[in-house]
């Protein structure tokens, strides 16, 4: 939907006033808005429009206030793996790369027991990673038969366990 | 190019074809985020990852898993013109956002346009099936199906606890997002719409309009998704939202039922000075449009205007967004000129016959 006033850029502010039950819905972009100052004398939506990530961060600084904690430290902590602190995920909301979940789990609990149903993942689970494990784990059964019979001298039996592994290797790749 | 071969050109299977309840349900939505393993999300990836993520992703299209799935096609954004990305997002083919990704963002598209796959967009991969009608669970498992497909050859960003690891924690653990967008006109007219909505929302259910987050609804157009991904299993999210979309759908059989017994005249009036508008007004703003729209699909549907398609509605509600228009007529319009152009379409898609245009 385009700006209503400008009719140039997008309208991402969304208001709907009712004054002495006369229901008027303005549908603008930020720069409009801005612009239309008398239109929204409610300060907080003018100079940001509300957007879910604000929300959010709200929500995840309400959360490092009431902690016992420290709130600089805890602030500051930071993913080993992108660099990202807690600090800037409260900002945009958004986490830089998967291990941020294990570097944040203490911080995240809380805030997926409000958002979600629970802490838990109940459902898909990637069909290769079941594949794979399920692999992993055959191969390496095979190499244990493998080692008993060479220990043990059947070396028909080795030579065929030692090609089953080449074909599932092969397989893997 | 003639108006029937524009629209046969431009129109995806959603917009064309017809499915249960689609009275009432126009499409159902699947949406699935997911990420690669070892690469940081795309709000902090570097021109090399994010490079090196559309790479991947564009061998994974091609697989032989991908190939029993359909035709696909990988497209980079920087290769669609600006126009043509708007209009990706007017089909509810891409996401605004993907559409300014110029430099990353790619899509990965089947021929039918049942499936479109985002690529850098919030995460690596949004895997998306949208269905006419109320088809939730058939949408859910083709998705299924081409994340199977891909996964042949991608590996997933996942967390034994946790599930599916997306950038953002609202999505994380299944990564679905089942909605449905629905036509409730007959709520609408009956002053029942706000407290249905208020009750929705308190079963962890959300509503948006058309338009996706924070927008308003237009004619009489819903769209009712989960908004809970982590500590549900895709089936249970499915079913919540079936019987939720199942209950609404009935309301509104019912406010149509008491329109048509005790306001028959009025709704009548309503709908065909809609119609008349449409066929002869010569100037429409793209909100007008999808009110008249509503009201005379209402009509169609209550047997009160004969010989105009239902999928007028699907049909229109796109191709008269800016860039359809201005693709049609092939140059840049002002929003004036688009008004008068939108009214001109509108006339002719009207005086048209369907056989012309499907065939």
């Amino acid at each position: 939907m385009l700006c209503e006033r400008c009719h140039e850029r997008p309208a991402t502010v969304h208001v709907t006033k009712i004054i002495n039950g006369v229901q008027t819905a303005y549908h603008l972009c930020e720069v409009c808005a801005k612009e239309q100052g008398e239109v929204f004398p409610n300060p907080f939506l003018m100079g940001s429009p509300f957007d879910f990530n604000k929300l959010l961060s709200g929500l995840l600084n309400m959360e490092s206030s009431s902690g016992f904690a420290p709130v600089t430290t805890q602030a500051q902590q930071r993913c080993g793996t992108c660099g990202m602190t807690y600090n800037q995920f409260t900002q945009i909301g958004r986490f830089g790369c998967p291990d941020c979940y294990d570097a944040f789990s203490s911080r995240l609990e809380p805030l997926l027991r409000r958002i979600q149903n629970g802490l838990r993942h109940t459902g898909k689970v990637p069909g290769s990673a079941g594949e794979r494990q399920q692999l992993a784990r055959r191969l390496e059964q095979l190499r244990r038969e493998l080692q008993q019979a060479v220990a043990q001298e059947q070396f028909e039996r080795a030579a065929q366990l030692r090609d089953e592994i080449r074909k599932l290797e092969q397989g893997a790749q | 190019m003639s108006l029937a071969d524009f629209v046969k050109r431009t129109i995806s299977k959603w917009m064309r074809e017809t499915g249960p309840e689609d009275d009432i349900v126009l499409t159902s939505r699947i949406r699935l985020a997911r990420n690669l393993k070892g690469f940081p999300f795309p709000t902090l990836a570097t021109d090399a990852h994010a490079g090196e993520v559309m790479e991947l992703v564009r061998q994974a299209a091609e697989n032989d898993a991908m190939k029993r799935l359909g035709k696909f096609e990988f497209i980079r954004c920087r290769d669609l013109s600006p126009l043509d990305r708007q209009m990706f997002v007017e089909k509810h083919l891409i996401s605004p956002d993907l559409a300014q990704q110029e430099k990353h963002g790619a899509i990965v598209l089947r021929d039918d346009e049942v499936v479109s796959i985002m690529v850098n967009e919030e995460d690596h991969l949004r895997i998306q099936c949208i269905l006419p009608g109320l088809r939730l669970q058939e949408a859910w498992n083709l998705a299924s199906q081409v994340d199977d497909a891909l996964e042949q050859t991608l590996t997933y960003a996942y967390h034994d606890q946790y599930g599916y690891l997306t950038a953002c924690p609202t999505n994380v653990g299944t990564g679905i997002r089942a909605s449905v967008m629905m036509h409730l006109p007959g709520l609408a007219l009956t002053g029942g719409i706000q407290r249905l909505l208020s009750a929705v929302s308190q079963v962890g259910l959300a509503v948006r309009g058309i338009y996706g987050e924070g927008s308003e609804s237009f004619g009489n157009l819903y769209q009712v998704s989960n908004q809970i991904t982590l500590g549900e299993s895709e089936e249970e999210i499915i079913a919540n939202l079936m019987s939720v979309v199942q209950q609404i759908i009935e309301q509104e059989r019912n406010a149509r039922k008491l329109l048509m017994e005790r306001n028959r005249i009025q709704l009548e009036d309503r709908v065909s000075r809609s119609f008349g508008i449409l066929a002869y007004a010569r100037k429409m703003d793209s909100k007008e449009t999808l009110e008249r729209l509503s009201d005379v699909r209402l009509g169609i549907d209550l047997g009160i205007i004969q010989g105009v398609s239902a999928g007028i509605l699907k049909e229109l509600m796109v191709l008269t967004q800016p860039a359809c228009l201005q693709k049609y007529y092939n140059r840049e319009l002002s929003p004036n000129e688009r008004d008068v152009r939108r009214a001109q379409l509108i006339r002719d898609r009207l005086r048209m016959s369907d056989t012309e245009v499907h065939g």
